[in-house]
């Protein structure tokens, strides 16, 4: 076995695999950019290496940085962790020629895997099913349908030089066969210079399957189940289960078994995923091979009790597999939410800065349920412009799928993040919604159930009780702290205050307290309008405590508390509310107060995140037309271009190119 | 009740509540104490003797606000418009002087229409006998000032001269001279909210200390506030109950400061970090937002904030920014309540505008402000501490208690930069070496060492134990004493 790993990569990946390293009793060596220096793997690890700026092409991407940073501290293998050199197909020989091993697949399999049209005629040979389809030129209309007739409709007619779903038609029948085959080809000839098109079976609903493997130098390779991963957002992968609830134990088996039959045509060596797409009657077909290990694995570590980054490093030592494919068991269920840096709210753009407050739930194992939450990150670290903005993957598991639901949505309503803006409202919506709990995905989930983005979400009926009660509590505790001030004319009675309201989106809620108990822990009943039965609640919750952990009635509850004005911001399930609790005579005239309309902001044009300003792109007084160009703004490398909603003319630009600007900073005030 | 339902209608239409219904909110339940409810004014000009109402425009008491005392009048514009006549002035009198007898806070809620003109320089005699009282009560009791409606002429000098003035968003304004007068004189059109609202006073002429959203919403942050101060200058500071683990280190500070030394940072999060429970009263927020100021609490117990903000101008001191800093040191001073100063300045603010303003004016104010006050004064340095304006904000040399650096601190005379450029003018022309110089400047300086060995530091403390070693030299200092040489009283330079 190796004394000392280095690990090619950063954020939660290296965090995990110096994790298993530290395990196995291997010394571990990070490697960091400029902007990585007080990350959480080099602090992690024991030792690191700067190895150059922090954009990821003069630093993670570059191998002879890497390979300088083994032979400086005597590495003898590398874990590429998953982006970066993981798949690059030079960078395991480079390493071998300088007697390092590579923590993964041989040259070879990577190379093959990587190719689309090699990974395919690997697939073919395998006999592993690939989506039907006539991948030659296609001469005529007549063609065209009799191609289509072969595969079965509906069939896609796609240009070959194609993207974007430029030159793309899909036909149900035959005349729409006829149809598409011409428009495809005249689109195709306009937008690419090039009329080639070419047809391939059609999958409605398709859903994303995927098998894990696991093989050794010795030629065994076995598969470790599926996951599934269905729910993406524009091809960015959000929430990953296992096992598949569209999967029975014989299809199981069959796709394990092509995975399995491809990984040994390319002699795989180490973990590897066989992707799949299969339509809802578990018709599956291959799609590509990733030679790495994926972000999605623990979910399958959490069924199998493998640790897979344990098993590549083993295998990549040489030794065979410790595991038969007969040992390999599925238990419970694993669901994984991806944590981003992202604000759900505005179309999910990225959102970089400092973690201000990082505090994910607490992980390990209660009764059944196992929550872990793999993380490259602490309080006070910066999601920087220059990667990935996931922030981490929470990954729960259960004995049952609909458990291991619930558990993602309590683990969620538990995770404080701020300073920057995150998806959890977004997976915390998710986790809700009735059709992911029956399972009927599929990957156009996302765009069909929030066709228009994801908006906030409001308390539910019951939720709002609930959240009433939590601000009471909070209050009550306030106020006692308060009614114990020194100098006071004459002690507090001690008495607990019968008549409370709290004013929650826009209703009051009158709550009796006819009895209770005052302090940390608190433990009350209430009354609430309109009930007749008594509710109990009781937390240990502190003033300052970011989370009211307690029950309401029989029902444990977290809750996310932060104090605003004259009240408390309330977080529960993936909904934010604002709760204030007042006096019954405060509470009859907070009712004549006006409600104020918010100012009107179409007037001007917001910074959508903070970021850069690269160019202000009007002056003072210009017309401008709807969709021209206003101003262009960098965040997280990338360039937004900020156009006119509608013909305006602009009264006064606020900001210049080079200003950093915070979210929702004026950059230009329209008449 | 006041002037009838039909005014105290109108006044709900405006958005706004009556005099009683506020002091409803703002007083602990069934507490109100009124007294002179029976006073009526004595005017017989201009057909006055036909409207007497009892309270004549004002009601006065004391109550509580969470058990201690307070004394309060509330303007009831249901009444004569809230306007002052002699009457009316006599018992504001009469409640300052309980208030400055018995040393409890006062609070005036402002809704008036000025000097009663029926009644003619009685009304200005009334103005400046309260005057007279806040200047007594002055630095004695706490004295706030709630504007909740007009506050127009004579009216604004009694707040002007109190501890602090709220104001009530788009229902209230605050001017000398109205519009039509501004008007006739100047021939400037200007409505009443671009004059004196809520906004102006806020933002730019720094005479509100805070605005809220209504009348409700206002009161119970009055009440706030009062839980945070002491109810005269020689009462002990209000303490209650933390439940913060006083051992707790916050490693998430660690990473506070950038490793670009211009890059900004929120330096807002240190004190949220910092006070108890994130609870943090800030005095005049949306004005020279280059120092923040206002009221927490560490181990339950209040203090007051100065911190630089490097996210607005650098942090740079400014005119402005020492005018409000000054005020809110005195006003801790006056109280007793401990001074947290958190520095990362890079000095004055240079240019024309600024001397023709009087920089060196208003900067020794803080500077002054400073160096009289007794309270506790534990100074932390984050970053940049350059120039005259390290010394300005509470230095060691001002009589710091406590003065603290972090690792990141650099106390120089300006940046290595400009030192350099000054140091070595004649080597400008040869990059190399100017890097090299710079280098061996930052080697030197840019640490809090050299200040450190001197003494001028007490200690270098890593970010994450910032709270412990404040609450620590905190708890050190409870019973610190210390005088100024007796004087009639010192001559600030306003």
């Amino acid at each position: 076995m190796f004394k000392k790993i280095l690990i090619a990569n950063r954020g939660e990946i290296a965090c995990r695999v110096i994790k298993t390293a530290r395990k196995m009793g291997i010394a571990t060596v990070a490697v960091y950019s400029d902007a990585d220096r007080d990350a959480v793997h080099v602090e992690m690890a024991d030792e690191a290496i700067l190895i150059g700026p922090p954009p990821a092409a003069q630093s993670y991407l570059l191998p002879e940085k890497i390979i300088a940073a083994c032979l400086e501290t005597g590495a003898e293998a590398v874990h590429p962790g998953y982006g970066f050199l993981s798949e690059r197909a030079s960078f395991p020989t480079l390493l071998k020629q300088n007697g390092i091993v590579f923590i993964g697949p041989n040259s070879r399999a990577i190379e093959a895997m990587g190719d689309k049209i090699e990974s395919k005629k690997f697939a073919n040979a395998a006999r592993v099913t690939t989506v039907p389809g006539f991948l030659g030129v296609i001469e005529s209309p007549d063609h065209a349908v009799q191609l289509a007739n072969e595969i079965g409709y509906p069939v896609m007619i796609k240009a070959s030089a194609g993207g974007g779903g430029k030159g793309m038609r899909i036909a149900w029948n035959d005349v729409e066969c006829r149809e598409g085959f011409q428009l495809s080809k005249n689109e195709a000839a306009a937008s690419f210079g090039d009329d080639r098109v070419f047809v391939e079976k059609f999958i409605v609903d398709p859903r994303h399957i995927e098998i894990q493997v696991l093989g050794d130098k010795h030629g065994n390779v076995i598969y470790l189940g599926e996951r599934e991963c269905s729910i993406q957002r524009r091809n960015q992968k959000v929430i990953e289960e296992a096992p598949s609830p569209l999967l029975d134990e014989a299809t199981r088996r069959k796709m394990g078994e092509q995975a399995v039959a491809l990984a040994k045509a390319v002699d795989y060596d180490s973990a590897g995923t066989v992707e799949f797409v299969a339509d809802q009657n578990k018709n599956f077909y291959f799609l590509e091979m990733n030679t790495r290990l994926q972000v999605e694995h623990p979910v399958t570590e959490l069924v199998t009790g493998i640790d897979l980054v344990e098993q590549m490093i083993r295998v990549a030592a040489g030794e065979p597999l410790s595991l038969k494919q007969s040992e390999v068991t599925l238990t419970g269920w694993a669901v994984e939410s991806r944590i981003y840096a992202e604000d759900p709210l505005r179309s999910f753009l990225p959102s970089i800065g400092r973690l201000v407050r990082y505090r994910p739930p607490e992980e390990g194992s209660d009764g059944d349920i196992t929550v872990r939450n793999d993380t490259g990150v602490v309080e006070g670290s910066e999601i920087s412009m220059y990667y990935d903005p996931m922030i981490a993957k929470l990954v729960t598991h259960a004995p049952t799928r609909l458990e291991a639901i619930d558990a993602q949505a309590d683990a969620l309503d538990a995770f404080v993040i701020d300073g920057i803006q995150h998806n959890i409202p977004f997976l915390t919506a998710l986790h809700q919604h009735p059709r992911w709990r029956e399972a009927r995905l599929s990957t156009g989930f996302i765009k069909e159930e929030f066709p228009d983005g994801f908006h906030p979400l409001t308390p539910a009926p019951e939720d709002r009780r609930i959240l009433a009660l939590v601000a009471l509590a909070v209050e009550i505790l306030r106020r006692d702290r308060l009614d114990n001030l020194p100098g006071r004319l004459r002690p507090h009675n001690g008495v607990l205050r019968e008549d409370w309201v709290v004013r929650l989106e826009g209703e009051y809620i009158h709550i009796k307290v006819p009895s209770g108990f005052v302090g940390v822990p608190v433990e009350f009943s209430a009354i609430l309008d309109g009930e007749s039965v008594e509710t109990t609640v009781s937390s240990r919750w502190f003033p300052g405590d970011l989370l009211w952990v307690g029950e309401i009635g029989e029902t444990p509850v977290t809750v996310q508390v932060r104090p605003v004005l004259n009240g408390v911001e309330l977080r529960y399930r993936g909904a934010t509310t604002i709760a204030k609790v007042l006096m019954p005579k405060t509470a009859a005239l907070d009712a004549l107060m006006p409600i104020k309309a918010p100012p009107d902001m179409s007037k001007y044009l917001l910074c959508p995140m903070p970021g850069q300003i690269v160019s202000i792109d009007v002056v003072d007084g210009e017309d401008v037309k709807a969709g021209q160009t206003l101003a262009v703004v960098e965040a997280m490398k990338m360039q937004n271009v900020l156009r006119a909603e509608r013909d305006c003319k602009v009264k006064a630009c606020r900001a210049k190119a080079g200003d950093s600007l915070a979210v929702d900073a004026v950059i230009i005030e329209f008449e | 009740m006041g002037g009838g339902q039909k005014r105290i209608d109108a006044q709900h239409a405006r958005g706004k509540l009556t005099a009683r219904e506020r002091i409803e909110v703002l007083l602990d339940a069934d507490s109100f104490e009124e007294i002179d409810i029976y006073v009526e004014h004595r005017c017989i000009d201009f057909g006055m003797e036909q409207t007497r109402i009892p309270g004549d425009g004002v009601v006065i008491g004391s109550g509580t606000i969470n058990g201690r005392t307070v004394y309060l009048f509330a303007k009831d514009f249901t009444v004569f418009g809230g306007s002052l006549s002699e009457a009316h002035a006599a018992k504001i009198v009469k409640l300052q002087e309980m208030a400055l007898k018995n040393r409890a806070p006062i609070i005036g809620l402002f809704d008036a229409g000025g000097a009663r003109i029926q009644e003619g320089v009685a009304a200005l005699g009334g103005y400046g006998e309260v005057f007279q009282r806040n200047v007594l009560a002055s630095g004695v009791i706490p004295q706030i000032s709630v504007i909740m409606g007009p506050c127009a002429g004579g009216d604004v000098y009694s707040p002007a001269m109190t501890d602090f003035i709220f104001m009530v968003r788009d229902t209230s304004y605050m001017f000398v001279t109205g519009p039509d007068v501004v008007k006739t004189v100047t021939a400037e059109i200007v409505t009443a909210e671009e004059l004196g609202g809520a906004s102006v006073h806020t933002t730019k002429s720094s005479v509100a200390d805070g605005s809220f959203e209504n009348d409700v919403e206002a009161l119970l942050q009055v009440r706030r506030l009062i839980d945070f101060l002491p109810i005269n200058n020689t009462a002990e500071l209000p303490e209650i109950l933390n439940h913060t683990n006083p051992d707790l280190l916050d490693h998430g500070l660690d990473t506070l400061i950038p490793d670009n030394p211009n890059k900004p940072y929120d330096m807002k999060e240190l004190i949220l970090k910092t006070v108890d429970e994130g609870d943090f009263f800030e005095i005049q927020e949306r004005h020279a937002r280059n120092i923040i100021v206002g009221f927490g609490r560490v181990e339950g117990r209040t203090v007051g904030l100065v911190a630089n903000q490097p996210m607005v101008l650098a942090g740079v001191l400014d005119i402005d920014a020492s005018r409000k800093a000054a005020r809110f040191v005195r006003f801790c001073d006056c109280f007793n309540i401990p001074i947290i100063t958190f520095v990362d300045v890079p000095g004055f603010l240079p240019g024309t505008a600024q001397e023709y303003g009087g920089l060196i004016k208003h900067g020794a104010k803080l500077l002054f402000a400073y160096a009289e006050a007794t309270v506790p004064k534990i100074t932390v340095i984050t970053r940049k501490a350059y120039g005259g304006a390290y010394d300005v904000m509470a230095s060691k040399h001002l009589r710091g208690d406590f003065n603290y650096a972090w690792p990141s601190a650099e106390i120089a005379v300006m940046g290595a930069k400009g030192a350099v450029e000054i140091l070595y003018r004649d080597e400008l022309g040869d990059p190399a070496k100017i890097a090299a110089r710079t280098e061996e400047y930052k080697r030197r300086f840019a640490n809090p060492f050299v200040a450190a060995e001197r003494g001028y530091i007490d200690d270098v403390i890593k970010p994450h134990s910032t709270r412990n070693r404040i609450a620590r030299a905190l708890r050190m200092l409870r019973t610190k004493q210390l005088t100024n040489p007796w004087k009639k009283h010192d001559n600030i330079p306003l």
